[in-house]
């Protein structure tokens, strides 16, 4: 119960506009700046290496390279110092954090292009609905079969 | 210092202020509760108001208890809770009378009185923030003990520690007021406070919150300045 109303309260700032952000993904992130009356905004790309937290507490920790410097910021996904997320590009991973890529140098930073977008995703929702569905007609045959056979005895 | 209100810590979170800031953020159910008893000058040598909080079953409740209330005219209350009043602020309450967060409409900021959270047999360093011993220089199996406790002087004859030593021992447990938590927002509908920092105890754990009593030189400042 406790769980729900803290889930109420914090509904109204959570941010609907946020698009799916998944770990490998590079994004833009455009951060405002307020520097005394003036507001800009200014843009860092990287790669998400981190997701941590859920709800309106949930953060994400992109890594770029600045000058051969590798620079890593995290990011609360609904704070509203961070105007949007845009997705360059989705990245194949099998890991759920990549701290892998900090020991990495030069090209072998690069992540792989992911295949198929969400593909895999569409392909495991049939796949579980043909399996149902195929087990919701053997429930079915096993029935009729029990049904006639209790006409039979009779 | 008249408002007060017993409510029920729900937990804590995050919110986002106007500037984008974070502010964590403890909710409190609050309310709504029953004034029980009037204590007045008169009869009790001093003004009080005793405020009663959440229903409970007849039956896990005491028949004194259930007589209390009744004759407040509200049914039986789990926690009774006895708030002082300055002279002649008893007169602006009646028995019976619900008190709800409206009663923090114009307060900015609020003490919370919790129980803190058991720590069990706790040593020195946790309970009293000793510094404990060295790592290594020779150091052995005493890393966190709290070293000599000094022995009382001689001409008592005792040989026993000082009064008052601080030494290891049971923690927490302990009836703990957080001071001047500021008032982030008010839910009336759902009985719900929100302060800014932690208040003491678990999650579900029973506290008081009433009007702060004074503000740190600190945060009046900040008050004025808002």
């Amino acid at each position: 119960m406790s769980d729900a109303i803290l889930q109420a309260v914090q509904q109204s700032q959570i941010k609907t506009d946020r698009p799916v952000l998944s770990i490998g993904d590079t994004v833009d992130v455009h951060v405002r700046i307020i520097e005394g009356a003036k507001e800009r905004i200014q843009v860092f790309t990287g790669v998400i290496i981190k997701r941590q937290g859920s709800g309106i507490e949930q953060t994400i920790t992109v890594r770029r390279i600045v000058a051969n410097e590798g620079v890593e910021r995290t990011f609360p996904v609904h704070s509203p110092r961070v105007a949007k997320f845009e997705i360059v590009r989705h990245g194949h991973t099998r890991r759920s954090k990549l701290y892998y890529l900090r020991e990495r140098v030069g090209k072998k930073r690069r992540l792989r292009d992911r295949k198929s977008g969400l593909g895999w995703l569409t392909d495991q929702q049939d796949k579980a609905d043909a399996a149902r569905a195929e087990q919701e007609a053997k429930e079915k045959a096993a029935e009729q079969a029990a049904a006639e056979k209790a006409e039979t005895a009779e | 210092m008249a408002a007060a209100i017993i409510g029920r810590k729900i937990g804590m979170t995050r919110l986002y202020d106007g500037e984008g800031m974070n502010v964590p953020v403890t909710v409190i159910q609050a309310g709504p509760c029953f004034v029980s008893q009037l204590k007045t000058a008169e009869v009790d040598g001093y003004e009080a108001v005793q405020i009663a909080f959440e229903d409970i079953k007849g039956r896990s409740s005491t028949m004194p208890l259930i007589g209390h209330d009744a004759k407040a005219g509200i049914s039986p209350k789990r926690l009774h809770r006895e708030v002082r009043l300055g002279d002649g602020e008893a007169a602006s309450y009646e028995l019976g009378q619900a008190l709800t967060l409206s009663i923090f409409d114009d307060v900015k900021y609020v003490d919370v009185i919790g129980t803190s959270k058991g720590k069990g047999f706790a040593g020195v360093m946790k309970r009293h923030g000793f510094k404990g011993q060295l790592a290594s220089h020779g150091v052995e199996r005493k890393h966190r003990s709290p070293g000599s406790v000094s022995g009382r002087s001689s001409n008592l004859g005792t040989g026993k520690p000082k009064k008052g030593i601080r030494m290891s021992g049971r923690m927490g447990g302990d009836r703990v007021t957080v001071r001047s938590l500021a008032v982030v927002g008010v839910d009336k509908d759902k009985n719900l406070l929100l302060v800014k920092g932690p208040v003491p105890g678990a999650n579900k754990g029973l506290v008081l919150v009433r009007e702060a009593c004074r503000l740190y030189k600190g945060k009046a400042k900040h008050a004025k300045a808002k």
